[in-house]
């Protein structure tokens, strides 16, 4: 079957992030969106932990401890980027000011429930950091994430079973085996990977999906 | 003549107390005091109560304090990290316990602290474990938690330029929680990198007045 690279769902995220984006690429593989971002577009990357203009890694030897994302690796600041505290840097998910934010997922289900910072694991030390806050605090959630388990079971699915993240707050999740909306009508298919179809789709998550192809 | 700077590390934790519930600045390593938690260390006060974003990294900082064993409980938002082995190591012991918050509602928590307010209503978190059986409220057609504030008896704080009277400023990321913190405890102790004469910070950008500050030790003291 066909599948999409790390880097080929990157790009394609990347290619539905508009110039003049306030955009946070979540920790792990949607750092990846950043090398695809088009130079002659300027789109503003957040950093919770106090960035906005975040630039890309310095050059080896030039990393400042002082200046890291979220991630805690070194980054740099853009010419007219900014810092801020913590308390400004939530405001800016909470009051709806930033456009976009992408993350990964353990599962997501088909009315936009987000599942990605615990498997439930009764011996696991549970972590949440800036999940929680960045799932309701974008107009746009873009999930990353390959689309099935290495068990291969689906990570779209009906209603999730892990802990959940936030209710209802995913609007577009970006695969290596297609593209899916999903919200209050349910999930559908608006991009196929070339030589996967819908009807594979539906045997591969076991669920009815719309064809709504941009 | 109203003089904030103290000369040592060690006389700015003097009188922290067994018990006391201690925020301490800093984003991962960014922004850490680690004289100040050194200084701590050394001291000796326990049954900590800790606020910070993280459980520790490394060897050093928060992570040293919790391998003393100085750590009753800790109130943070991403404990569980690829160096963060003595906090996994207590915490498996059952020596520690763990308040687990998201991180905007922890620096929420803290600003409405520091911001003297009762309460807190957030929608981060709704609907989710974090929330469990806390009370919950719909506004104008969004759900939001009530969640309380988080004060401390002293908060532990690293910035770039502080003066006499306890003006801050900070460096980049390593601002992150500090000047929260220091509106939100009794007791705001300022680690700074360089102690300036009042008038050398642009009023303009003095990002945490001195008012929130109580004492300021570094480099600069002892010029």
């Amino acid at each position: 079957m066909n599948r999409l690279s790390r880097e080929q769902i990157a790009a394609r995220v990347a290619r539905d992030i508009a110039e003049g984006a306030y955009v946070n690429l979540g920790i792990g593989l949607p750092t990846l969106v950043a090398n695809f971002l088009p130079a002659d577009k300027e789109i503003f990357l957040h950093s919770e932990n106090g960035v906005l203009g975040m630039g890309p890694a310095p050059a080896p030897g030039a990393e400042d401890p002082d200046l890291i994302n979220a991630g805690k690796q070194p980054v740099t600041l853009l010419t007219g980027g900014c810092y801020f505290h913590h308390a400004d840097s939530f405001a800016m998910m909470r009051n709806g000011r930033l456009d976009v934010c992408v993350l990964g997922a353990f599962q997501v289900s088909v009315h936009g429930d987000l599942a990605n910072w615990s498997t439930g694991e009764p011996d696991a030390i549970p972590a949440v950091g800036g999940a929680m806050d960045l799932a309701i605090g974008a107009r746009d959630v873009f999930v990353m994430m390959d689309l099935l388990t290495k068990r291969g079971d689906s990570k779209l699915v009906a209603d999730c079973t892990y802990p959940l993240t936030g209710l209802r707050c995913v609007s577009s999740v970006y695969t290596d085996l297609g593209v899916f909306a999903v919200g209050k009508d349910g999930a559908a298919v608006i991009e196929l990977v070339d030589g996967v179809s819908l009807d594979e789709l539906q045997r591969l998550t076991g669920l009815p999906l719309a064809l709504a192809l941009a | 003549m109203i003089d904030k700077t103290v000369a040592s590390f060690e006389a700015a934790v003097a009188d922290i107390h067994d018990g006391a519930t201690v925020m301490i600045g800093g984003f991962g390593s960014a922004g850490m005091p680690d004289e100040l938690i050194d200084a701590l260390i050394a001291q000796g006060a326990r049954a900590l109560t800790i606020v910070n974003n993280n459980a520790g990294n490394g060897e050093t900082g928060l992570a040293a304090l919790i391998k003393h064993k100085r750590v009753r409980k800790i109130i943070c938002s991403f404990p569980r990290q690829s160096d963060s082995q003595h906090f996994d190591a207590a915490y498996r012991a059952g020596e520690i316990a763990l308040e687990l918050v998201p991180q905007g509602n922890l620096a929420a928590r803290i600003h409405a602290a520091g911001n003297g307010l009762g309460a807190i209503f957030t929608p981060t978190g709704y609907g989710t474990e974090l929330a469990k059986g806390k009370e919950t409220r719909e506004i104008d057609g969004r759900h939001y938690v009530l969640e309380y504030p988080i004060r401390a008896d002293f908060a532990l704080i690293k910035a770039h330029r502080g003066d006499r009277w306890g003006n801050l400023v900070y460096r980049k990321t390593a601002r992150n929680f500090g000047p929260l913190m220091a509106m939100a405890a009794d007791c705001t102790i300022a680690q700074v990198g360089e102690v300036v004469a009042l008038g050398e910070l642009d009023p303009e950008a003095v990002v945490t007045p001195g008012i929130f500050v109580q004492r300021v030790v570094g480099a600069g003291a002892y010029a």
